[in-house]
C-alpha cells in the first residue's frame, strides 16, 4: 500500500467536512497506511467473477402506498434545533450557488 | 427485596403474573441497584427514574384492572442510547448529540412500551456504535463488572454491564460487527444479533445500514428468547424488514434439546490468536453438545479470512454517508456560528468538534474509500468479499444445522490497553463480523471462565432461523447452569453483587 | 460579433436538456408526508425528510408506476432491476447531506420522443434520443435573510423549509442532441413543451412551471463545423418557462460564440438564466470534478419490476400526444397550415377541452390562436398559462352563437376574464355588458346619429353605401359597442331609403 499524503487526507477531510488540524491530519495518515495496508488484502479475493453484494436481503420492490402519514408539527419538527426563527431552521449564511 | 434484581425476566414475569410483586417493585428494585453500584460501572448514560416508574405503575394499574398483559409487562429493562426514544436524551455515545431529545420513537421502543416492558434508561456505548470496548463513548468508559479495570466490551458495554451488573434482567443492544456478542461474551450474558432484517431498524441511529441489526440482551437464554419475540416482527417503516412471521423463539428455548442435530465448528474461526482458556472453554462446550446428542463435524469457511478486511471498508464508507447528516443545521451541536461564519464553516467545525477520534478516523476511510478513483479497488472489492462469505455459510449450512465458534479471541482487556492501536482493537470482532456480512442470525452464550473472566460461546444459524441459535443454546446453558449451580453471572464477584445485597 | 446566422455558418450547436419533474403523488418519495405547494413552512415534515438520526426511507409504489408510465411514454427500456444510490455531497436544504438518487441503475433507459416543429420548409420531426429516466428526491428550500437583495451573496443567515425536501423527482435526460442547426432553441423549447404535455395527459405530474413543479437544465456547446468533435459546454439552470428555454439557448449560443471567435476557451460551468436580462450569469465552476462517493442506498431494496407489472402500466397509457394530434386534425378538419400554428403555439389540447365543453371546433381554435394568444404574447407567457380556462371560452362561444354578445363584446368578455375579474358571466354583469337589441332605444341612437352628421346621412340617401360606415361607428360608440353592429346597419339602411 503507497502512503497516504496529509494532502490526500486533507483533501478527503474537507469532502466529509472536518475542519481537522495539521495534526490530527498527520496523525491520520499514518494511521489510515496501517489500516489500508490492513484491509487492502480484500482485492486478493475480489475476482472479477465475482459478483458484487452490497445487501444481505434478496428482496426486491419493497414499497409503501401513496397514502399520508401522520408527520410532526412545526414545533416538534425545530424542537432540537440550534437556531429557529418563523418555523423555519435557522442556519448560517450558505455559500455557494444559488438555489 | 433486593433478591428482585437477580431474578430472571421470566421469573419476574412469573412473580408479576401472580400478582406476588407489583411492576413498581420490581422497577423500584433496580433503580435503587442502578442508584448504588453505577457510579463504579458507568453502564447508563441517561436514568428516567421518574418515567420507569411511571410505566411500571400503569403495568400496575392495567394488571389491577385484569388487561390481558404480554409475558415482559412490568419487567425493566436498559436501552442502548442508539435508539431513539420520544422526549428522552439519545446521544447515541457522542457528544455532537448531546441534549438532544428526539420528537419520536423507534420502532422497537414502541414495542416495548406496548408489551409493558419498563424502560430504566439509556446505556452507554461507542460513539455511534463504533468500537469494542466502550471506550469510545464521549461520556465516559463503562467498566466491565467481572473487573472494573477491565473493558466491558462494545460497542455494547453499557447494556452488558448493566445486566452482569443486575442494574436490569433485560437490555437492548444493536449489532453491526459485533456489539451485541462481543460485550456479550465479555460480560458473561447472553446477547443475539438476530437475522438481518428481523427487527425494525426504524429510529435506531445508523451506523452501517446493510450490517445493522437491534437484538436482545439478557442473563439466560430463555430471557433473550422472550425480549426477542417482543422485538422482532415486520415494520412498514424499515424497508429492510422481512415480512414473515418471527420464527419460534420461545418455544425453541424451552424445546432445549440437540438431539440428532449436525453442529459445524468453523476451522478458520480458532487456533492461533484465541487465548487458551477460551478455546478450552469452547471444547468444552462442545462436549456438552455431544453429551447431549448433537454430532459435530468441522467445516471450513476459508474466506472469512478476509471479513474483517471486507468489514472495515463496508462499515466506514455506509458511516461516512450516514452520519453525514449531523451537520449543525436541525439538531445537536453547533460550534463557532458566531455571525461572521458560513454555514459550511460551521459545519466542518462542529463535525471536527462534536466527533471523537475513531468516528474520525472511520469516516476518513470510508470517504477514501468510495471516493472517486478507489471505489472499485476498496469498496466494490469488499462487496465481493461479502459475497464469498455469504456462499461460505451457504455451503456450511448445507450439510450443519448450526455453526459454533468462540464469540471472541481473548477475554475482557484491560482498559486502555488497545485504544492506541486501532488494528489490534478491530481484531476483537474477526469471530462476530462475518455473521453481519451475510446477515445471518447468531448468539453469544457463557461458556465459563478463564482466569476468572467470563468467556462466549458463539452459535450461528442461517437467516430466519433464529430459533436453532435458542434451541441449541438454552440447552447448553441448561448443562452448564447444572454444573455451576446457576446462570454464569450468579458467579460474578460479589463487589458488585454485595453492593446490592 | 456574429449574428446569428453566422453562427449557424460557422458552428454546429449541441443540445442536451435534463428536465426534473416533481410527481403529483400524495406522498413524498421516501415518507408518508404531503406535497401540497405552498404549505406553511415545515408543516409537511417529519422524522425521515428532516434526516433525524435514526430515519429510514421507504419507497412510494407510486412514483416508481408513475416513472415507468414516463418511461414508457418516452419509448424508453424499462430495467428488469435498477437500484437507488447515494449522492453524497453537503448542502444545508439537503437534510441527510446525501441525496437518494439513482446513479448506474436507472429505471428506465435509452428512449425518444419526436419533436414536431414548422420550419419555412414545412413541417418537420426531430427525433430527441433520451438517455435515461431515473427517480430522485427534492431539497428543501432557503430563504437568504438580510443584504440588500434576498440573494444568497451578502445574505446574514438563511432560514429554511423543508416542505418541499423529499417530493418525488424524476429526471429526464436527452443524449446530445446534434442536427437542430439553426433552430437549437425553438427544437429544446418544443421538446420541453411536447415533454410537458405527454406528462400532463399521462396525469404523473401538474408540469407548472412557474412552481418548479417542472424545471429545466439546458446545455449547449458548439463546435467548429468540420472538427468532428463536441465543445465544452454549459449547464444553464433556473430556466423557469418555455419562452426561457429558447431565450436562455440563444443566448448562451451568443455567448460561446463570442469567445470561440475571441480564441477563448468555454469554460464548463453551470450558469444561472436572468429572466430580466435573458442572459446567463456564471454559477459554480465544474473544473473540479464532484466527487459524490456514489453507492448503492443500503436501505432500499431493488426495483425489479415485473413484465406484468411494465404492461399492466402500458395498459394505462393514454393515446401519444401526437397520435393524438393528427385524430384531432382529421376530426376537426383543420388544414395542416392552421395544425402547425396551434401546435407551435401549444394550444391543442386547450382547444379540445374547448371542443369538449360544446364548443365549435373553428370558433374555439380561433380564440385560443387569435385574441388569447395575442394577449398571451403581449405578456411574455404562454397560451395555456394565461388564465382562462377553455370552459371560459366555450361560454363565451355559446353567448355569441346565441346572440346575446357581439364579437366584439366577445372580446371584451374574454379580456375582462384574463384580467381575473370572473367567470364570463361575472364579468357581464360587473362590466354592464349586453348586447342593445332593444329596437327603440337602437333606433334612436341612429336618429342621433343621423342628426349629429346630415351630410354623411345625405351621402347614403344619395345612394353612397360605404359612408355608411362612419354612421354605424357613431351609433356603435354611442351604445358602448353593445350593439349588434348588423342589425345597426340593416335599420340605419333601412331609415335612410336604402334598404
Amino acid at each position: 500500500m503507497s502512503r497516504i499524503s496529509n494532502e490526500e487526507v486533507a483533501r478527503i477531510a474537507q469532502l466529509a467536512r472536518l475542519d481537522l488540524s495539521a495534526n490530527e491530519i498527520a496523525e491520520l495518515a499514518g494511521e489510515m497506511e496501517a489500516i489500508l495496508g490492513a484491509v487492502a488484502r480484500v482485492q486478493e479475493a475480489a475476482k472479477s467473477d465475482v459478483v458484487p453484494t452490497s445487501h444481505p436481503l434478496a428482496l426486491v420492490n419493497v414499497t409503501r402506498p401513496d397514502v399520508v402519514r401522520p408527520g410532526l408539527t412545526p414545533a416538534n419538527a425545530l424542537s432540537g434545533a440550534p437556531a429557529s426563527e418563523d418555523d423555519r431552521f435557522r442556519v448560517p449564511q450558505i455559500l455557494g450557488e444559488e438555489a | 427485596m433486593s433478591e428482585l434484581i437477580y431474578k430472571s425476566a421470566a421469573q419476574l414475569s412469573e412473580s408479576l403474573a401472580k400478582k406476588e410483586v407489583s411492576a413498581r417493585e420490581v422497577t423500584q428494585a433496580h433503580l435503587d441497584q442502578i442508584a448504588k453500584v453505577d457510579k463504579a460501572v458507568q453502564a447508563f448514560l441517561f436514568v428516567d427514574t421518574e418515567g420507569a416508574l411511571a410505566q411500571a405503575d400503569q403495568v400496575d394499574a392495567a394488571r389491577a384492572k385484569g388487561e390481558n398483559l404480554g409475558p415482559l409487562a412490568g419487567v425493566p429493562l436498559a436501552l442502548k442510547d442508539i435508539l431513539a426514544q420520544e422526549g428522552i436524551p439519545t446521544t447515541c455515545g457522542s457528544k455532537i448529540l448531546a441534549g438532544w431529545r428526539p420528537p419520536y420513537s423507534a420502532t422497537v421502543v414502541k414495542k416495548l412500551r406496548a408489551a409493558g416492558v419498563v424502560i430504566l434508561g439509556k446505556t452507554n456505548m461507542d460513539e455511534f456504535a463504533m468500537g469494542s470496548s466502550t471506550e469510545n463513548s464521549a461520556f465516559g468508559t463503562t467498566q466491565n463488572p467481572w473487573d472494573l479495570k477491565r473493558i466491558p466490551g462494545g460497542s455494547g458495554g453499557g447494556s452488558a454491564a448493566a445486566l452482569a451488573a443486575f442494574e436490569a434482567p433485560l437490555a437492548i443492544g444493536s449489532d453491526t460487527g459485533g456489539s451485541i456478542r462481543q460485550p456479550a461474551a465479555l460480560t458473561g450474558t447472553v446477547g443475539v444479533k438476530p437475522t438481518y432484517g428481523g427487527v425494525s431498524r426504524y429510529g435506531v441511529v445508523a451506523f452501517s445500514s446493510s450490517l445493522d441489526q437491534v437484538g436482545p440482551c439478557a442473563r439466560t437464554v430463555l430471557d433473550t428468547a422472550l425480549l426477542h419475540e417482543v422485538i422482532a416482527g415486520h415494520d412498514d417503516y424499515d424497508a429492510t424488514s422481512i415480512n414473515a412471521p418471527t420464527p419460534p423463539v420461545v418455544a425453541a428455548a424451552k424445546r432445549a434439546d440437540v438431539k440428532g442435530m449436525k453442529i459445524g465448528v468453523i476451522k478458520e474461526l480458532s487456533g492461533d490468536g484465541y487465548e487458551s482458556g477460551v478455546s478450552e472453554r469452547f471444547e468444552e462446550s462442545l462436549e456438552i453438545l455431544r453429551s447431549q446428542g448433537a454430532t459435530i463435524e468441522m467445516v471450513s469457511c476459508p474466506n472469512f479470512d478476509y471479513g474483517l478486511a471486507a468489514y472495515y471498508l463496508i462499515a466506514p464508507s455506509e458511516a461516512s454517508s450516514n452520519l453525514a447528516r449531523f451537520d449543525a443545521m436541525r439538531y445537536g451541536l453547533r460550534v463557532g456560528d458566531d455571525g461572521s461564519r458560513s454555514a459550511e464553516e460551521v459545519m466542518s467545525m462542529t463535525r471536527a468538534a462534536g466527533f471523537g477520534r475513531e468516528v474520525k478516523r472511520r469516516i476518513i476511510l470510508g470517504t477514501y474509500a468510495l471516493s472517486a478513483g478507489y471505489y472499485d479497488a476498496y469498496y466494490g472489492s469488499a462487496q465481493k468479499v461479502r459475497t464469498l462469505i455469504t456462499q461460505d455459510f451457504a455451503k456450511a449450512f448445507s450439510s450443519v444445522d448450526v455453526l459454533v465458534s468462540p464469540t471472541t479471541p481473548t477475554v475482557a482487556f484491560p482498559i486502555g490497553e488497545k485504544s492506541n492501536d486501532p488494528v489490534a482493537m478491530y481484531l476483537s470482532d474477526v469471530a462476530t463480523i462475518p455473521v453481519n456480512l451475510a446477515g445471518v442470525a447468531a448468539m453469544s452464550l457463557p461458556a465459563g471462565l478463564s482466569e476468572g473472566l467470563p468467556v462466549g460461546f458463539q452459535i450461528i444459524a442461517p437467516a430466519m432461523k433464529d430459533d436453532r441459535l435458542y434451541q441449541v443454546g438454552a440447552a447448553l446453558e441448561r448443562e452448564l447452569a447444572a454444573k455451576w449451580g446457576g446462570v454464569l453471572t450468579t458467579k460474578a464477584p460479589k463487589l458488585i453483587s454485595a453492593a446490592g445485597a | 460579433m456574429l449574428s446569428y446566422e453566422e453562427i449557424i455558418e460557422k458552428y454546429e450547436p449541441a443540445l442536451g436538456l435534463e428536465v426534473h419533474v416533481e410527481l403529483g403523488t400524495k406522498t413524498k418519495m421516501f415518507c408518508g408526508c404531503p406535497t401540497e405547494f405552498g404549505a406553511e413552512p415545515n408543516t409537511q415534515v417529519c422524522p425521515v425528510c428532516l434526516g433525524m438520526p435514526g430515519a429510514l426511507p421507504f419507497v412510494n409504489e407510486r412514483a416508481i408506476e408513475s416513472t415507468i408510465l414516463i418511461g414508457l411514454a418516452l419509448n424508453c427500456s424499462i430495467a428488469p432491476w435498477s437500484r437507488f444510490a447515494r449522492k453524497n455531497y453537503f448542502y444545508p436544504d439537503m437534510p441527510k447531506n446525501f441525496q437518494i438518487s439513482q446513479y448506474d441503475e436507472p429505471i428506465c433507459t435509452d428512449g425518444y420522443l419526436d419533436v414536431e416543429y414548422e420550419t419555412p420548409e414545412g413541417m418537420k420531426t426531430f427525433r430527441i434520443e433520451i438517455e435515461r429516466v431515473h427517480m430522485e428526491e427534492d431539497t428543501g428550500k432557503s430563504l437568504h435573510v438580510g443584504g440588500a437583495t434576498g440573494r444568497i451573496h451578502g445574505a446574514e443567515y438563511s432560514l429554511l423549509d423543508y416542505n418541499r425536501a423529499g417530493i418525488p423527482l424524476v429526471e429526464i435526460v436527452t443524449k446530445t442532441v446534434l442536427g437542430t442547426e439553426s433552430y437549437a432553441p425553438q427544437i429544446a423549447k418544443a421538446y420541453v413543451k411536447e415533454l410537458r404535455d405527454i406528462l400532463r395527459t399521462l396525469g404523473v405530474s401538474d408540469v407548472k412551471m412557474e412552481q418548479g413543479s417542472l424545471r429545466c437544465d439546458a446545455n449547449i456547446s458548439l463546435s467548429p463545423r468540420g472538427s468532428g468533435k463536441l465543445g465544452t459546454r454549459s449547464e444553464t439552470k433556473n430556466v423557469n418557462s418555455l419562452r426561457s428555454v429558447e431565450r436562455a439557448i440563444t443566448s448562451e449560443m451568443h455567448r460561446h460564440a463570442q469567445r470561440l471567435e475571441a480564441g477563448e476557451r468555454v469554460v464548463q460551468e453551470t450558469r444561472h438564466f436572468q429572466e430580466d436580462s435573458g442572459t446567463t450569469r456564471s454559477g459554480r465552476s465544474k473544473e473540479q470534478a464532484e466527487d459524490y462517493r456514489y453507492f448503492p442506498e443500503p436501505d432500499l431494496l431493488p426495483v425489479a419490476p415485473s413484465a406484468e407489472w411494465i404492461e399492466q402500466l402500458r395498459g394505462q397509457l393514454p393515446e401519444r400526444p401526437s397520435a393524438h394530434r393528427a385524430r384531432l386534425q382529421q376530426l376537426w378538419q383543420v388544414p395542416d397550415k392552421e395544425m402547425a400554428a396551434m401546435i407551435n403555439a401549444g394550444v391543442v389540447g386547450v382547444v379540445e377541452e374547448t371542443v369538449a365543453e360544446g364548443a365549435d371546433p373553428t370558433k374555439a381554435r380561433t380564440w385560443w390562436l387569435g385574441e388569447i394568444s395575442r394577449v398571451a404574447n403581449e405578456r411574455e407567457v404562454e397560451v395555456v398559462e394565461m388564465p382562462i380556462t377553455p370552459k371560459d371560452v366555450a361560454e363565451i362561444i355559446a353567448l355569441v352563437a346565441a346572440g346575446d354578445l357581439t364579437d366584439k363584446l366577445a372580446r371584451q368578455v374574454v379580456e375582462g376574464v384574463i384580467a381575473g375579474e370572473g367567470s364570463p358571466a361575472e364579468v357581464i354583469a360587473a362590466r354592464g355588458i349586453k348586447v342593445v337589441s332593444d329596437e327603440g332605444e337602437l333606433v334612436a341612437a341612429i336618429e342621433r346619429a343621423i342628426a349629429a352628421q346630415p351630410d354623411t346621412a345625405q351621402k347614403v340617401r344619395d345612394g353612397n353605401i360605404p359612408a355608411a360606415g362612419a354612421l354605424i361607428g357613431a351609433v356603435m360608440k354611442d351604445t358602448k359597442g353593445q350593439a349588434d353592429a348588423a342589425r345597426v346597419r340593416e335599420l340605419l339602411l333601412g331609415l335612410l331609403g336604402q334598404s
